[in-house]
């Protein structure tokens, strides 16, 4: 059983790219998480690196991470403590490249609306809930396939496991 | 019972089983895998997994083309691993610096061919849908998997139909649909889905200008892109082909979740604005403009026919701002040499640099100043995408790229002329 956490969260709109969650520019030469890490979201928040605390939430409107198929949109964020993002939709690419790193994908088209960076949301995931003051929202549920890769803690432990069986 | 879609019938095939509905999940064992100058990085991942080795070496092709000639050291570090892995596990299909860009490379070469699935750690692995492919985009760790198992899950998608109706008017450009497309539906207009074209406007498309919009459905948001092939394609694929191959093509009363109909006769030139490629208006809106670079290339626009059209333009002309080209491939500048084509743009004051992505996601060769415009055949124009944070791509047809950089501002091509 788990118990419901509590998250600070960071509040971005609809539509963001994962040129300004990661630029281009250092995509084939910064390869370490700390270093990938110190650049997350530079072209559009240049504070969150100094804000952000581990087990903090992202939560975005639509199409949150579109664009380039670069795992390091997501890796930037993760080693930032970053665990669960909560969007209202997710570029097709990053929401495969968040399950395979281990990182939650949420879909909720509700929540980035009614909250601003900084607030405090409840996530219980026993119950499938996100709650924030007195609305809840059901989180959808995953496919067996992506529950697998989510419960071995990304695509890579999953792998790990398969091949030391061989 | 309706019939299949395209995305349906070639994902079921794929996977091996009688016939696949969307929300399928299914696991896939593809043709062709992919990738680039990530490769050093999906090395170290797939060192991690814990496999022995590639599971189909013959399957994979590595091409180096984001940062060629390397710009750094550290580019060339990257490079280097990517060489000695190459040797050590026996892939066949490797392309060097300067041989050009993934995606056009794998095209020329002819690796995949129609009813085929590829994946590529790359997000404009759509580009595939111009030869009846199924190609989908994946991250390096989804890389690291397939050359470590061969396979990757994958839940079959809705699928757009898109009817694309009329010829084209000279100087309007399969890139000018691609934009058009996604100022009317926007950058999440094809999320998760398959976009499937039809219509009578395909045919008279050249072998050129297809593969710009499978090409430029990435920045749709579509799992992939599909045109019906035909014997241009075939003609094509036919000088080069190693394997025979069996084209798909979607069922007549195949399930649509959406459809979207453009009689392409009327349109006119158009132009994504920063930072959005649905950003989009049509060019006498956007007209004078200052712009301090033009670049033309890329895998969406850096064919031998974007050059051809850029010389039209140019031939007899003098650049007044930076003009960067360069070549999709080895192939393309190959034949702009044989033809003149690389004469007259020099003589009117480009500048040519070595075939690959160049300044698009703002490696090298063309990284714009701070406040500065650049103006491109690419198709993406994000903040900071070509390496500044405060520069502004505008992104159009290569004539237009062409016409800018003879007048420093964004202007329609017949008033250059």
């Amino acid at each position: 059983m788990t118990i419901p956490t509590q998250h600070r969260v960071h509040v971005y709109g609809d539509d963001v790219n994962t040129d300004v969650i990661f630029p281009g520019k250092y995509t084939y030469t910064l390869r370490t998480p700390e270093d990938i890490a110190a650049h997350a979201l530079e072209d559009l928040d240049p504070d969150f690196v100094q804000r952000v605390q581990p087990g903090d939430v992202v939560v975005a409107g639509r199409n949150w991470g579109m664009g380039s198929s670069r795992e390091q949109a997501v890796t930037c964020l993760k080693y930032n403590g970053i665990s669960t993002i909560i969007a209202a939709s997710f570029g097709g690419l990053y929401f495969r490249n968040c399950i395979n790193q281990g990182i939650y994908p949420i879909v909720c088209a509700g929540l980035a609306p009614i909250v601003a960076t900084g607030a405090i949301i409840t996530i219980d995931r026993e119950a499938q809930e996100i709650i924030v003051g007195n609305t809840t929202f059901v989180m959808p549920p995953l496919s067996s396939s992506v529950k697998a890769i989510l419960d071995a803690g990304g695509l890579v432990p999953m792998l790990q496991t398969r091949f030391a069986q061989k | 019972m309706p019939g299949y879609t395209f995305v349906e019938k070639v994902l079921a095939r794929a996977a091996g089983v009688a016939s696949a509905r969307a929300g399928d999940i299914l696991d896939i064992t593809p043709d062709v895998i992919f990738s680039h100058d990530n490769s050093a990085a999906i090395i170290k991942i797939f060192q991690q997994t814990g496999a022995p080795r590639l599971a189909h070496p013959q399957k994979v092709v590595i091409t180096l083309d984001h940062a060629v000639p390397a710009p750094t050291t550290l580019h060339a570090q990257n490079h280097a691993e990517i060489r000695q892995w190459v040797k050590e596990q026996g892939i066949r299909h490797f392309f060097e610096v300067g041989r050009g860009i993934c995606h056009q490379v794998i095209s020329e070469e002819a690796l995949v061919l129609p009813g085929e699935t590829i994946f590529g750690s790359d997000s404009h692995s759509t580009h595939f849908g111009w030869l009846g492919a199924f190609g989908m985009g994946v991250g390096r760790t989804e890389m690291a998997a397939l050359w470590a198992t061969g396979e990757l899950w994958l839940s079959v998608p809705q699928a757009l139909r898109v009817t694309l109706n009329g010829k084209l008017t000279p100087g309007v450009t399969a890139k000018d649909i691609a934009l058009r497309l996604l100022k009317d539906l926007t950058v999440s207009g094809g999320q998760y889905r398959s976009v499937e074209f039809f219509g009578d406007t395909l045919a008279t498309l050249s072998i050129d200008e297809r593969p710009v919009i499978p090409n430029m459905m990435a920045e749709f948001g579509a799992m992939n892109a599909y045109f019906p092939p035909d014997e241009q394609v075939f003609a094509f694929l036919d000088a080069k082909r190693q394997r025979d191959y069996m084209p798909i093509f979607p069922d007549k009363d195949a399930l649509y979740n959406e459809e979207y109909t453009l009689n392409v006769a009327d349109l006119q030139p158009q132009i994504a604005l920063p930072h959005q490629p649905d950003q989009v208006v049509s060019l006498s809106e956007a007209a004078g403009q200052p712009i301090q670079q033009a670049f033309i290339g890329t895998c969406t626009g850096g064919r031998y026919e974007d050059l051809a059209a850029a010389a039209q333009v140019l031939a007899g002309k003098k650049t007044r701002i930076r003009l960067v080209i360069i070549p999709a491939s080895a192939e393309v500048l190959k034949e702009a040499t044989r033809t003149g084509v690389l004469l007259t743009l020099l003589e009117a004051g480009a500048t040519i640099t070595t075939p690959g992505c160049g300044p698009c996601m703002g490696n090298h060769m063309g990284v714009p100043a701070p406040q500065e415009a650049t103006i491109s055949t690419g198709s993406r124009n994000f903040k900071g995408r070509m390496g500044t944070t405060d520069a502004f791509v505008y992104l159009a047809n290569p004539y237009v790229v062409a016409a800018a950089a003879i007048a420093g501002e964004i202007i329609h091509p017949a008033d250059v002329l």
